[in-house]
């Protein structure tokens, strides 16, 4: 249970903890890390970035032992290892940290943390020694955690406290984490970013894998980024901004972060208008969307943005309220009748909620729209596949076929899957909740176009989106919620990020005074 | 054995091959999957048993599973939606005790209807209490699997009912159509509906998205409820069909512990084909294939005369096989 103490310095300070040599590995013809040479040094925190299927996470869990690699050695303080499996990897002090945690949700805190190595006597677990050794670790670690709760009860970013407690529970010098922000707020996230401060401050190496190129720059000491399994280079964190990484990252500058803004005609009309609407998670929320117009759903995690969007889709119960669509349609009853009435969701999570996996793009992308695409009941198999095809194009899905289940795509064409099937219903108006979340830099400005340009021809559009320079890039107008109501409507020069944090984080004596 | 030369066909291929040619070839040969061991038994068994391939014992062979196959064919989009239906062995059972009741006393042709009929409610019932009531399928139908063989006791009050001079009744599995029986005719139909259904209709795409993901399914406008819902109903009426054409066939039922049974064979014969347990994969003419195969080892074991003791063995061997391939492929994905 040590854990915590102070770096053994078994050799000189010059050498790097961690040492990759030309290593390679490819995943059927697909060249995921290709001579990647690296040096990584002890006690500090190495990001590696690049867009997806650059080969990060390759890298990530071959040096945890999740992946063994095709070629190329690697040494651990010197001495060359080469881990078959995660477990290998933590014998010799190397851990991972997922973005879904690894938790067994019935136990409690303190017994996930020991699992396997839970302090026994006589073959039972002794939980007095398990509390007292739960106790000290939370201490060295610096952060608190009710270890007598169940771990299922816990929030994701607490979750990942767990997972970073198993690792130093286990003696782990080095800490490979793979997106460990990307299902977490605001004030999460900033907690999490002192954890991983601390703990190289204490001495341990982190390797962190990021999409958030502010996190990189604001936590890491060295960058390392990667571009189609290669090193494209290795530099200091200070000496990089986050347009020279997107720059390295895409082998181009990026010209514009986000697609210009083209407000809404003045009369244009409201196209969707939601009035004091109570469902789970969401009280007498109020806003009006007019056609043209891209209106950002800000607040914080918990705020109750993913449950309007649902309930406004119909997804989930409307306890009281209206939602109109224009020309009166009332929606908000299911997801047949709002697809119907061309009102569209792009759900929060493509994986959960979103995609049928083990089905091909062209399947995905007609689903919403199959019995206009078939006769009597029947598919039209060539209609489908050309309409599908059709909007898939336009999206910009790129993949060896579309006849291909989406398994094999990378999560922006994913996400590129999902617009299209929006797009194939002739939408009148789109909710987009977190759609640019896990793509890469690449896609993410496709989406942007994507939505601009739908709100261009008179489509509009909802987003909701954790990332406020998200919201300010693209919205015309922003709504903000706080515990389930909306609290604020900000636009034109009122429309900034201090502005919406302090409507989404102003305190419960101002909630009140809300209507 | 046969078993063997799939798996190492399916899952070595990729590493050695590689590529994108590869990853097609291995989606392939998983998709045809239950072919090559099911073309392999048959020539083999060709050539050991001069028997085997005779006109007579083939055609017997899909007589006696004609009933298996219209239960196993629907049980395959019962799992394909996300659902399990363990009560179609009772029905199977109650359906034909019902019908052969009614023969002795009405018209064949209100037997066959009220038959059917049988089958056709008690799947709406294991239909609305899974999705309604949202009552687990695997209990909710096992539970549905004693209700049902109890009024199949009660029906019978415990006698074999003998139908062997109600010929009319007899004539829907029994007549001669070019040489061939109506049981496998009907057999045919029923198998080759439900297998455009699956892979034709815009119901059948909802299917794979049903059981593939719920909840996506749900938010892209499919009514997961109704789907699965008909699913079992489809299960229900299939095997209250394929009761009535057993009971013509052999002229005579009885409430028998056996049929509860059914279920789980059935359930093998498409899992054995390659349709996902999980859900959201599968076909009805892999089914087919599963059924077949199974009961092409029975055969086996009669031609052969082999000890029949060791039949269940490797059923049992087989259908972990299977399911372990299912895991396997799922793992590489």
């Amino acid at each position: 249970m040590a854990g915590v103490g102070p770096p053994e310095t078994s050799r000189g300070a010059s050498t790097p903890y961690l040492e990759l040599l030309d290593v390679a590995k490819h995943f059927g013809g697909v060249q995921a890390l290709d001579h990647v040479t690296l040096a990584v040094e002890r006690g500090s925190v190495h990001a590696l970035v690049g867009e997806n299927g650059a080969g990060k996470s390759t890298l990530g869990r071959i040096v945890a032992g999740a992946l063994s690699a095709d070629a190329g050695r690697m040494l651990l303080d010197g001495a060359e290892v080469s881990f078959r499996s995660p477990r290998e990897a933590l014998l010799r002090g190397v851990a991972a940290i997922s973005q879904e945690a690894a938790i067994v949700p019935q136990l409690t805190v303190a017994e996930n943390v020991f699992l396997r190595v839970e302090p026994r006597r006589a073959g039972f677990v002794s939980r007095r020694r398990l509390n007292r050794a739960f106790a000290a670790l939370t201490a060295a670690a610096g952060f608190e955690l009710p270890g007598n709760l169940s771990a299922g009860q816990l929030r994701t970013s607490e979750q990942q406290k767990v997972e970073i407690l198993r690792a130093l529970s286990r003696d782990a010098q080095l800490i490979v984490m793979d997106e460990p922000t990307a299902a977490l707020g605001a004030n999460e996230t900033q907690h999490l970013h002192e954890i991983v401060r601390n703990l190289a401050a204490s001495g341990k190496t982190i390797i962190l894998i990021s999409h958030f190129l502010s996190e990189v720059l604001s936590l890491a000491d060295t960058v390392t980024v990667l571009r189609d399994g290669r090193v494209v280079k290795t530099a200091s964190a200070a000496a990089e901004t986050e347009s020279s990484l997107v720059e390295a990252m895409l082998g181009r500058p990026l010209t514009a972060t986000f697609p210009p803004k083209r407000p809404p005609a003045g009369d244009a009309p409201v196209v969707l208008s939601v009035r004091h609407l109570s469902a789970p998670g969401v009280e007498r929320a109020s806003f009006d969307l007019r056609a043209g117009e891209i209106v950002g759903l800000a607040g914080l995690v918990g705020a109750g943005r993913s449950e309007l969007a649902r309930a406004v889709f119909g997804a989930a119960p409307v306890l009281s309220g209206e939602v109109t669509l224009t020309g009166g349609a009332s929606v908000g009853r299911s997801p047949r009748r709002s697809l119907d009435a061309g009102l569209v969701m792009i759900p929060e999570s493509r994986k959960d909620s979103g995609l049928i996996f083990g089905r091909s793009s062209i399947e995905n992308a007609s689903l919403s729209r199959l019995r206009a695409l078939s006769s009597l009941g029947v598919v039209r198999r060539r209609r489908e596949r050309e309409a599908a095809r059709g909007v898939l194009e336009r999206c910009g899905v790129r993949g060896a076929s579309y006849a291909a289940p989406v398994d094999a795509l990378s999560g922006g064409n994913q996400q590129k899957v999902l617009l299209a099937r929006m797009l194939l219903c002739g939408p009148r108006v789109i909710i987009a909740d977190e759609p640019t979340r896990g793509v890469d830099v690449g896609a993410k400005f496709a989406i942007y176009e994507f939505l601009t340009s739908l709100a261009a021809q008179g489509v509009g559009v909802l987003l909701i989106s954790s990332e406020l320079e998200e919201i300010l890039g693209l919205s015309h107008r922003v709504v903000v919620m706080r515990r389930g109501r909306t609290v604020a409507e900000l636009r034109g020069d009122a429309m900034n990020e201090s502005a919406i944090l302090s409507a989404a984080f102003a305190d419960q004596a101002s909630a009140a005074s809300v209507p | 054995m046969s078993i063997d030369v799939d798996v190492r066909r399916v899952f070595r291929l990729p590493e050695a091959e590689g590529g994108l040619l590869g990853l097609a070839r291995v989606i392939r040969l998983r998709s045809v999957g239950i072919l090559v061991p099911f073309l392999i038994l048959f020539v083999v068994l060709s050539l050991t048993s001069s028997s085997f391939a005779t006109k007579a014992n083939l055609l017997n062979i899909l007589d006696q599973q004609s009933a298996t196959l219209i239960i196993a064919a629907a049980g395959t989009l019962v799992l394909i939606a996300g659902g399990i239906d363990l009560s179609v062995g009772a029905i199977y059972g109650f359906a034909g005790v019902t019908s052969a009741h009614f023969a002795l006393q009405t018209s064949p042709v209100l037997a066959i209807l009220l038959g059917i009929g049988a089958g056709f409610l008690i799947g709406l019932v294991n239909g609305i209490v899974t999705t309604v009531f949202r009552i687990n399928a695997l209990i909710a139908t096992l539970a549905m699997s004693f209700i049902v063989s109890g009024c199949s006791s009660l029906v019978t009050k415990g006698n074999l009912l003998v139908l062997f001079e109600k010929t009319d009744f007899g004539a829907v599995a029994r007549t001669e159509i070019l040489t061939v029986k109506t049981s496998i005719w009907l057999m045919v139909a029923a198998v080759v509906v439900i297998g455009l259904l699956l892979s034709t209709t815009t119901t059948g795409r909802y299917m794979y998205a049903a059981g593939g993901n719920a909840e996506a399914a749900r938010l892209a406008g499919v009514r997961v409820g109704a789907i699965r819902v008909l699913t079992f109903v489809i299960s229900g009426t299939a095997a209250g069909l394929a009761g009535v054409i057993d009971t013509a066939r052999v002229l005579s039922a009885q409430a028998s512990p056996n049929d509860t049974a059914l279920a789980f064979t059935v359930l093998a014969g498409i899992v054995v084909g390659g349709t996902s347990i999980l859900g959201g994969e599968g076909a009805v003419w892999r089914t087919v294939a599963g059924v077949l195969f199974i009961a092409l080892i029975g055969n086996g074991y009669l031609l052969l005369e082999f000890d029949p003791l060791y039949e269940q063995i490797t059923m049992g061997g087989l259908l972990l096989a299977a399911v372990g391939l299912d895991a396997l492929s799922r793992r590489r994905a």
